[in-house]
């Protein structure tokens, strides 16, 4: 992983938040981001009452960095404090989509900031116990992040009677076993409870009965850790960048054909166009043929959109989604329809079964891309896969089955002669080589 | 239009109905009710796979797709919805068959069907199969999944889930019914999902089987052909088979069968729907338990002994044969058994009584006590429907005695369960250990040794926190009998808390029995009595019902008995050692071959229709009839036998029933002269004999009407003995326990029960408790083996 970040100063557009400390040395201590001031915002937050803490966050317009953006501010007051069951906080940091490589690299480099964020977050939501469910596959974030958790203890920043406050919290590093579905909230709950991961029927939502059959946030990992900022420097501070309705920053992640790949964060509503002049451009020599706004599950953006604000509204305003800013660059030499094939063989592996349309349509439709990557079928195996498409989108159980269709019906609408040249042509006019990063399969 | 939700909405305040519109057709339901759900109401059937009326909605299927072009709110909602999942609202406006919902319904068909062998003319479920018929309404007739050249997946052929249910992974739509039925009715979740994607299947964990006394249910359910049984899979198509209602003949539930037969034999039975009794679940012991009909030991034709051997004869012969037997016998005591339905039990009664003349009659074939008949006379006969299913799941407390529900009565089990998971519900069980079945009962178990009964029940009224007062239901069981003041003691708490009291017998026809008067009347001999007075010479006839000796107080002593005896008359359906020592066998219908009356433990009629007209079967009232008429012949007595013709529209307050009623008050004087049966036990010191003897049967044990199919008989628990931590850390994990009868040899488990009890199954081992070791509760040694 290549870390090439915005740390040394604030030049440009970036707004390196969570991200400015990265560079640091040896980052990832308690000491290092004790020097940069870390832990402060928890005693700023412990001063305030519980509702304070969610009246900053509301107020600061801070929406879910998972890819939904849903408010994180309102998901907190949808906690019922009278029910007298437990309260939860649930972190989701099981980073699976594929382009999507925020959460992993901020638990790598400074995982206190997360930690942080838990802390002032549940006590927002009047938790005593929260959980950071990490993707399984990343054992050296695990360790990391226990670690972390570990001289937070010894800190005294969890445990009990937290910096005198009298406020108790208990922190679990939870790791998962493999599956992309338990990045779905009520699937990652199911996990979390030592059950077979499927996503659950809602309502009942989380917040009424969630982890446990108590109330539950589940947040994203960046979420949580741009909580301590927005109490550090207040509400208007983080809603005076960004869009009007997409406020904040957010950590953008670019890969593939490009020069200088990696994390940036910058505030919603910056271009692709503003993040590859960061970056150094496409891969050089080469020029820019689609990629993904959000991870493989929002549809393709072409060359088109390289000036679409990359905010909530205006990213779906163009026909896509903003999802984890999950910027995956593609330039000319690669194969949309390979692709593509990838993609969906990545979401047949992933699909957990649970509903019809997810299960038998994955499964059919990397038949019907695999072959016409072979040059084999007929044209009208494409209007085959946008009516499979059509028959998952919005019929499926949550949102995978949705994902799946998405880089087949945008790349069909971006690239229909591409597909058919694949016919013409009896095979992929592509050369595979050509698309490698690696020296040795281009010499 | 505007059609109303019937029955449904008969307790419900016009306030709480949502007003609807489906199709075009507007329902009002109750507010709650799913959108699948209200659309039945209005004669729309929408395609289904996952949903199921009596089981949690889980939405995984898709098929049932809708499109809601207003939530109640004016807005619509954006794409189709599950409408097993989506409550109905005010206003609402659902379309089942726009163009929206029919391309969604269609596409979850073809998805389905993309995986799926299509192999229905060699599939069992074929011509009944919910995912074949639903193809047929929502489906495209030609597979574009073919055409593309599209590749299936497959599996290895089926695999056995338990000795008994087997899988076929490839037509598995995995809907969830199964496991959500083992999971949430059953409460064995033995079954479960694993794998992913379109690998994912159902599977079970290693070495631990589906062996769940309700897994039969999920073969019923099942709206594919994958999960089959190994009695009937390639035995029948549907479309072959007639179906014909009936009852069970296994336990006194009084559950609703569906028997499916074909060219006059029993193909298989399925649970029928009955909401008030056993809504759609039956045990594996109603539903696979009918090969005894067919084993090789039917008695197919009268026989008579000659010459110290039996010979068939006719049916003339034998009637004659037994009259004069049964004339010269010197006085003869009747034992009809349990298993009678109420038009045979009141055949027996009359013919007992007015035929015979004898008041030496006993239906119970088992462990009795004379305190039982007052309690039975005051609490039971006569009074009608009492308790009921509807009524456990009202009542906020139910006290179980003298009965494990599980093992001893499935379909009262099932529906406590629901409402103890429904927190309707709390069980308070006098049980010596906490068994599997209490511990999915989440039951209060209050620890009870052997003859504690009675002092137990009395604890409960000291205790306000169980809660007991006239919404609560006390059950007892039939073996509560043995046990002294035991079911005085309901009685009277049932009369101090103002509970309502239910006795729940075992057998079939035990209820039945009881309302036609098969008990001693005046003067007359219980079971044991008639034994000895056989033993002892005082009678020398015998007429035997549906008796397994080994059943009886006193294995031993029936048989000396069956020896001992001058003349002895067997009406049975299959050889038995009753019928090996008889002198006149007479072969009685089986439940196939007559229609009848079972009395269920709620003291509902459960009246079923014949089957099979199968002119060699005679029903026990008609072989009677028989004997009674040519003992009419030779003059004897009890020319009159008019209520040997079975009639229609009985009441269980008919003239047999009244005559008796006199008999109450007697019966209870006769208790004051005579020592309980159960104390009449020879109390061995308590140093030789150490351990309490707790024991029942369990719902699959070597019961004689579960004889015949293996494959049920493996999912039987394996017989344990149930020994306290104390006791097994003493004597090791394989023990011998040893009776005033003899011992047998167990391996032991560990139980929460009293150091000095030891519980057995009844009828697991050899040839069962009662012959081989010793009575229940009495005391008994235990040794490490």
């Amino acid at each position: 992983m290549t870390v090439v970040s915005t740390s040394s100063t604030n030049e440009g557009p970036l707004t390196p938040v969570l991200t400015a400390n990265w560079a640091d040395d040896r980052s990832w201590t308690l000491a290092s981001y004790a020097a940069q001031g870390g832990y402060q915002a928890l005693d700023k937050a412990l001063g305030m009452s519980p509702d304070e803490v969610i009246t900053a966050v509301k107020d600061s317009g801070l929406r879910g960095r998972g890819g939904a953006g849903f408010p994180t501010g309102m998901k907190w007051s949808f906690i019922p404090q009278d029910n007298p069951n437990p309260k939860y906080l649930v972190v989701n940091a099981d980073e699976s989509e594929p382009g999507t490589c925020k959460d992993i690299p901020l638990m790598m480099a400074s995982p206190h900031t997360l930690v942080e964020g838990v802390i002032i977050s549940s006590y927002a939501i009047r938790a005593n116990r929260a959980f950071i469910y990490v993707r399984g596959e990343v054992l050296h974030v695990i360790r990391r992040l226990q670690a972390a958790v570990a001289e937070a203890y010894a800190a005294g920043h969890l445990g009990t009677n937290i910096h005198g406050s009298g406020y108790d919290l208990d922190l679990v590093v939870h790791a998962g076993a493999g599956a992309y579905i338990c990045g779905e909230e009520t699937a990652l709950l199911d996990s979390l409870e030592g059950r077979r991961g499927q996503p659950r029927l809602r309502p009942p939502f989380p917040a009424v009965a969630g982890l446990y059959a108590s109330p539950t946030v589940i947040n994203n990992a960046e979420s949580i850790a741009s909580v301590p900022s927005i109490i550090e420097n207040g509400a208007d501070w983080f809603a005076g960048m960004g869009t009007e309705k997409s406020n904040g920053f957010g950590i953008f992640s670019l890969s593939g054909h490009v020069t200088r790949p990696g994390q940036y964060e910058a505030p919603l509503g910056i271009t692709l166009r503003q993040l590859l002049d960061l970056a150094g451009g496409v891969r050089e020599g080469h020029e820019l043929k689609f990629w993904t706004p959000g991870g493989s599950s929002t549809p393709l953006f072409t060359a088109e959109h390289l000036d679409v604000p990359l905010d909530f509204e205006s990213v779906g305003a163009a026909g896509s989604m903003l999802g984890t800013r999950a910027l995956q660059i593609f330039d000319e030499t690669v194969c949309v329809v390979r692709a593509v094939l990838r993609w969906t063989e990545f979401y047949k592996h992933e699909s957990c079964g649970k509903c019809t349309p997810c299960r038998e349509g994955t499964w059919w439709l990397v038949q019907v891309l695999g072959r016409l990557e072979k040059g084999q079928g007929s044209a009208e195996d494409l209007d085959l896969l946008l009516d499979q498409c059509d028959n998952i989108l919005g019929r499926a159980f949550c949102a995978l089955g949705d994902g799946a269709t998405s880089p087949i019906t945008s790349s069909i609408k971006y690239f229909r002669d591409e597909y058919l040249a694949h016919l013409e042509q009896g095979g992929c006019p592509f050369d595979p080589a050509k698309s490698s990063l690696f020296e040795e399969v281009l010499a | 239009m505007t059609v109303s939700t019937g029955a449904t909405s008969g307790g419900v305040e016009k306030a709480d109905l949502v007003t609807l519109t489906i199709d075009g057709v507007e329902v009002s339901v109750p507010a709650g009710t799913l959108v699948i759900r209200a659309a039945e109401q209005a004669g729309i059937q929408i395609p289904r796979f996952c949903d199921h009326p009596l089981l949690a909605p889980v939405g995984a299927c898709r098929q049932c797709l809708v499109d809601v072009p207003d939530a109640g709110n004016g807005r619509g909602f954006p794409k189709p919805q599950a409408s097993c999942t989506i409550p109905v609202a005010e206003g609402m406006v659902v379309s089942t068959v726009n163009e929206t919902a029919t391309k969604a319904q269609n596409g979850i068909m073809e998805f389905l069907l993309i995986n799926h062998p299509l192999d229905c003319p060699v599939c069992d479920k074929g011509g009944e199969c919910p995912l074949q018929n639903q193809a047929m309404s929502n489906g495209r007739g030609e597979s574009r999944f073919a055409e593309s050249g599209g590749i299936k997946r497959t599996f290895p052929k089926p695999i056995h889930l338990s000795p008994n249910v087997l899988l076929d992974r490839e037509r598995c739509i995995v809907c969830q019914r199964c496991t959500r039925f083992s999971d949430e009715i059953a409460g064995d979740p033995f079954i479960a999902l694993i794998e992913r994607g379109a690998q994912q299947q159902i599977g079970i964990a290693e070495n631990a089987p589906f062996s769940s006394y309700f897994s039969g249910n999920t073969i019923q359910i099942c709206p594919v052909g994958a999960l089959t049984s190994e009695e009937y899979r390639f035995r029948s198509r549907p479309f072959d088979l007639v179906s014909t209602p009936g009852v069970t003949e296994h336990d006194s539930s009084g559950a609703a069968i569906r028997v499916d037969h074909r060219r006059g034999k029993v193909v298989r039975r399925l649970a029928g729907d009955d909401p008030e009794v056993n809504e759609e679940w039956i045990t594996d012991k109603d539903r696979f338990g009918f090969a005894y009909l067919y084993g090789a030991d039917r008695i197919t034709y009268p026989q008579i002994r000659e010459d110290g051997a039996l010979r068939p004869a006719s049916w003339l012969e034998a009637f004659e044969v037994a009259a004069r037997g049964l004339a010269a016998a010197g006085g003869t005591g009747v034992l009809p058994g349990g298993r009678l339905t109420l038009e045979d039990a009141r055949a027996y009664a009359a013919f007992a009584r007015e035929t015979l003349g004898t008041e030496d009659v006993d239906f119970r074939a088992r462990p009795l006590s004379a305190e039982e008949v007052p309690f039975l006379d005051e609490h039971v006969r006569g009074t009608g429907l009492g308790v009921t299913y509807a009524d456990l799941e009202s009542a906020p407390v139910v006290v179980l005695a003298g009965l494990e529900p599980e093992d001893e009565a499935g379909t009262i089990f099932l529906r406590l369960r629901k409402s103890v998971r429904a927190g309707r519900t709390r069980v308070v069980a006098l049980s010596p250990f906490t068994t599997r079945g209490l511990g999915k009962l989440s039951a209060t178990v209050v620890p009870t040794a052997p003859g504690d009964e009675a002092a137990a029940l009395s604890s409960l009224l000291g205790h306000a926190d169980h809660g007991l007062d006239s919404r609560a239901v006390i059950l007892v069981g039939e073996r509560l009998a043995t046990s002294p003041g035991a079911l005085a003691a309901a009685a009277d708490l049932a009369a101090k808390s103002g509970a309502r009291l239910a006795w729940v017998p075992r057998r079939a026809g035990d209820r039945g029995a009881v309302e036609a008067g098969l008990l001693p009347g005046v003067g007359g001999r219980d079971a044991d009595e008639i034994v000895r007075a056989v033993l002892s010479g005082e009678i020398g006839g015998l007429v035997v019902g549906g008796v397994d000796p080994d059943d009886t107080g006193d294995p031993a002593a029936f048989r000396a008995a069956l020896d001992a005896a001058a003349f002895v008359v067997s009406l049975e359906l299959r050889e038995t050692d009753v019928t090996r020592a008889a002198d006149v066998v007479l072969p009685v219908a089986a439940i196939t071959d007559k229609a009848g009356t079972f009395v269920s433990w709620e003291g509902r009629e459960r009246s079923f229709p014949q089957i099979f007209h199968n002119p060699q079967a005679l029903t026990d009232a008609r072989v009677l009839r028989g004997i009674a008429d040519e003992l009419g012949a030779l003059g004897s007595r009890g020319l009159d036998t008019p209520s040997l013709v079975p009639r229609e529209g009985y009441s269980t307050s008919d003239r047999v029933g009244n005559r008796l009623g006199g008999r109450a008050a007697s019966a209870s004087e006769r208790l004051g002269g005579r020592v309980a049966s159960a104390s009449e036990r020879i109390e061995t010191p308590a140093s030789e004999r150490p351990f309490k003897l707790a024991t029942w049967r369990l719902l699959l044990d070597n019961g004689a009407l579960q004889q015949g199919d293996k494959a049920l008989a493996a999912t039987a628990r394996p017989p344990v003995a149930r020994l306290s931590a104390a006791s097994i850390e003493r004597l090791g994990t394989t023990v011998t326990v040893t009776g005033d009868r003899g011992s047998v040899t167990v391996p032991a488990e560990v139980a929460d029960i009293a150091d000095d009890v030891v519980w057995l199954p009844t009828s697991s081992t050899g040839r069962g408790l009662l012959a081989d070791v010793a009575s229940p509760g009495s005391r008994v040694e235990v040794t490490g083996a």
